[in-house]
């Protein structure tokens, strides 16, 4: 069992509800979890926190049952160990989970969402409609929450969505409620509400892990904390005994002092220049120059719009407003292949829905966004795109059998490395990576920071998101921070700085 | 009750319209074609496609296809054929329940391929689609069993009527009754929805998602080993090709009827009446003078503008991330 951190624990911190031993979760070529030791008092709010990607998410994940952790760790209910090997068994053992992506049904009504999976049923077996309708009004009425459960959950509001999915979470009868980033999406008054909430689950004797970066959460709600930092606790005990800047201490870590290949690179003309770029629902005010030579970094939380905004310069999204000019030329991107034409491109963060064509060749991979150059009279000529592919790859530095292998089969990095490939054949001025490193090991990063750099000494201009703070302190040469949808500021030089960064992204003004 | 979008939406509104108008305008072309008479008649025409829709239904809803009921159908009514008309003592309801049960063995055969095994529905029901036809032969020879081999209470059962109403189409009667129960007042029935609408987020839900499927595909299999026995008492032939095709023709009433291709979308009501459509067009056409050939035409038609008006009412909307958006809310 976990020893106290602290000296005069009260009473109830003796017998831990839940206890987690020696977990670890290994992806190939990432282990996300590194031997997690913690646990979860009854009555307690435990407050984990932690940067993006520091395996906060695969932690609810195992502890869900939807990720089975590697052998060797122990879980302990009640201080008996417990296997969860699926969903359905860890709502059984009293765990219940609102997760960050709220995996809601869009189709069904909000009371059916709130039952799914464990709908109360009559004598017969057969669903008690009733009973679902008023069981989803009365824990709807609960947290708070004027929505009808009669309604399609595809025409509410995300911040509706989330009450829904804490009501789901609130219909199993849970004793552990495991919350990842519940105000991430919601407004200054539901997540007051969403306070309110958290309050009468611990005066239930409840046991809630509460996830969030937002550090107003984590003073608002939290009794304990647990810092994640790259798979491993980087820290713990309780709230009253640390500040802001311990916690963000533990969350950070390392000096910002790792390899980051980063070349100082005369910075040119400017290429790009963005102005009022504006969305109704995602975003409003972008405005911004990026030069030639440049490294643009994008920070912010998860869903403050960056991803959206780089889509719709793209072409993706086409329901905005605003201005784009490159190299002082103002352009119409009513589509991605004008954006192509242009010289913007844009490689996205999800490799496998939106980058790669998984079950095809390497060659055909890198030649697919430039086929209008490897074809001639309407006919494709193969040497061509072979050589196209060949070049692209040696630049890259791709390991693979042969350019004939299937990208499904590559890793991770050499994945994200024949998605760069493809767009450089189509040779852009503009390169806007989304999350360029994310979920790839740390071998594979630093050959695309090398590669970025190149690419800024051959003056295209690059956009980076990330919300790998230390690379995108260590790659850019200025940021820019995003905040629900706007620019919260803008950083560069000194100013460079992961306190500032997080303060900007989060709101905070404290820190 | 439920909540009433689980069985009637715009949809079903629109298509209950279009075929009442279908009806109407073919009456006043060809007076009496709306009369109680033809009607009973064409309600009749169509159960069998009703029947095989509803299971089909099942199975769309979970994002699957099963292209191997008509084959299901032949293969079963060419066994439940060739018992009669060796044993004309075995009791018909013995038939029956032996229909049923060959239908849902051969539907678990698929079921336990997608559900388990993993492999997409579409290789599975067209590899096994071809396997059932190929068994027919086998196991008849090729031979056709005709009306005179078989027994006058395994030709007559379907048409003996009840309430003016021919057996027929009271199983359709039936089987809708028992699909509308399974679909609303099942956990099954509403888990075909959520591993259909989100398999990611069934997983969450705690749902078997390969058990979700299993049961669909059996589903489909048993209402096609009954409609086995229905199609060839009802035609009194049970020979190799036997609805060769009629997996089309079941795929598009559920398409008609509002079900979602992309799984976790589709009704009842909305099959039956997407069913009623193409059996409406089938016996209309004829009557108005116009070639059946036609009728595929009409059909296609039908499946590509409720594909079109169905994809143009869901087109996807932005995220909502800025605070003025969801204060408007």
């Amino acid at each position: 069992m976990m020893p106290p951190m602290s000296k005069n624990l009260p009473k109830s911190f003796d017998s831990p509800v839940l206890c987690v031993q020696g977990i670890s979760k290994t992806f190939p070529g990432v282990k996300a979890l590194n031997s997690i030791d913690f646990s979860l008092y009854p009555g307690t709010v435990t407050a984990l926190v932690g940067e993006n990607g520091a395996g906060k998410s695969t932690l609810v994940k195992v502890l869900t049952g939807v990720y089975q952790p590697d052998a060797g760790g122990n879980i302990l209910l009640d201080g008996k160990t417990v296997q969860i090997p699926n969903a359905h068994k860890a709502a059984l053992a009293g765990i219940a989970a609102i997760h960050q992506e709220t995996v809601l049904f869009d189709d069904l009504s909000v009371a059916e969402n709130v039952f799914l999976g464990h709908q109360p049923r009559n004598a017969i077996g057969l669903l008690d409609w009733n009973a679902i309708r008023s069981g989803a009004d009365a824990v709807l009425a609960q947290i708070g929450a004027d929505i009808n459960p009669d309604s399609r959950l595809r025409d509410l509001s995300i911040g509706q969505r989330h009450m829904v999915a804490i009501a789901r979470a609130l219909s199993v009868d849970a004793r552990i409620v495991i919350m990842d980033e519940p105000t991430a999406s919601l407004s200054h008054k539901e997540v007051e509400d969403l306070y309110a909430i958290v309050k009468r689950l611990k005066e239930d004797g409840k046991s809630i892990l509460f996830i969030s970066h937002k550090f107003e959460d984590v003073y608002a709600v939290a009794d304990r904390y647990t810092v994640l930092r790259d798979g491993e606790i980087s820290g713990n005990g309780e709230i009253a005994d640390v500040t802001r800047d311990d916690l963000i201490q533990m969350m950070i870590g390392r000096t910002v002092d790792q390899v980051f290949p980063k070349e100082d690179v005369e910075i040119g003309d400017t290429v790009l220049n963005v102005e009022e770029f504006t969305h109704p629902t995602e975003f409003a005010d972008i405005s911004f120059d990026l030069k030639q030579g440049e490294i643009l970094g994008f920070y912010g939380l998860v869903g403050s719009g960056r991803s959206e905004m780089m889509q719709a310069l793209f072409g993706i999204s086409n329901f905005h407003s605003g201005r784009l000019a490159l190299d002082g030329k103002e352009c119409l991107i009513k589509h991605p292949e004008d954006a192509i034409e242009a010289g913007l491109v844009y490689i996205p963060e999800e490799r496998a829905i939106q980058g790669a064509i998984l079950p095809m060749p390497i060659t055909q991979n890198i030649g697919l966004a430039s086929l209008g150059k490897t074809t001639r009279c309407g006919l494709l000529d193969a040497t061509k795109e072979f050589q196209v592919a060949r070049h692209y790859s040696e630049r890259l530095d791709i390991r693979a059998a042969s350019l004939s292998q299937l990208v499904e089969t590559l890793s991770g990095g050499n994945q994200q490395k024949v998605v760069i490939g493809k767009w450089l054949a189509t040779e852009p001025k503009v390169l806007i990576l989304d999350e360029p490193t994310k979920g790839i090991d740390i071998g594979s990063k630093s050959p695309v920071h090398a590669f970025m750099s190149e690419l800024a000494g051959e003056r295209l201009g690059l956009i980076m998101v990330s919300s790998d703070l230390p690379e995108v302190i260590g790659m850019s040469d200025r940021v820019i921070v995003m905040r629900e949808g706007r620019m919260a500021g803008e950083f560069s030089g000194d100013d460079l700085r992961p306190d500032l960064l997080v303060r900007a992204a989060t709101g905070n003004q404290e820190v | 009750m439920p909540t009433h979008s689980l069985f009637w939406t715009r949809h079903e509104t629109a298509l209950s319209v279009v075929v009442l108008l279908l009806l109407v305008g073919v009456n006043l072309k060809s007076p009496g074609f709306a009369g109680p008479g033809n009607l009973v008649e064409l309600l009749n025409d169509t159960s069998i496609l009703v029947i095989l829709g509803l299971g089909q239904m099942a199975v769309i809803l979970t994002r699957g296809i099963d292209l191997s009921v008509a084959a299901n159908l032949a293969l079963t009514g060419m066994v439940v054929a060739m018992i009669n008309s060796v044993a004309p003592g075995v009791p018909l309801a013995v038939l029956l329940v032996l229909a049923v049960a060959i239908g849902f063995a051969l539907g678990a055969v698929n079921g336990l391929l997608v559900g388990k095994v993993g492999v997409p529905a579409i290789v599975v029901t067209l590899g096994t689609m071809a396997i059932y036809r190929g068994m027919i032969f086998l196991i008849s020879g090729g031979e056709w069993i005709n009306a005179h081999e078989m027994s006058d209470s395994f030709v007559g059962f379907p048409r003996e009527k009840v309430l003016r109403l021919p057996i027929l189409s009271w199983f359709a009667v039936l089987l809708l009754i028992l699909m509308f129960v399974l679909i609303i007042l099942t956990r099954l029935g509403r888990n075909f929805y959520a591993v259909g609408g989100s398999p990611h987020a069934a997983v969450y839900a705690g749902i078997d998602v390969g058990k979700t499927q299993f049961w669909a595909f059996s589903i489909s299999g048993a209402f096609a080993g009954l409609c086995g026995y229905l199609w060839v008492s009802r035609f009194a032939v049970a020979y190799v090709d036997v609805a060769r095709g009629f997996e089309l023709e079941v795929i598009a009433a559920c398409v008609i009827g509002g079900v979602s291709i992309a799984g976790g979308v589709g009704t009842v009501p909305g099959v039956v009446l997407g069913a009623l459509f193409l059996g409406t067009v089938k016996n209309a056409l004829p009557v108005i003078g116009i070639s059946p050939f036609w009728q595929m035409a009409v059909a296609g038609s039908a499946i590509l503008i409720a594909v079109i008006i169905h994809a143009h009412s869901q087109k996807t909307q932005g995220r909502i991330i800025l605070k003025e958006a969801r204060t408007v809310q």
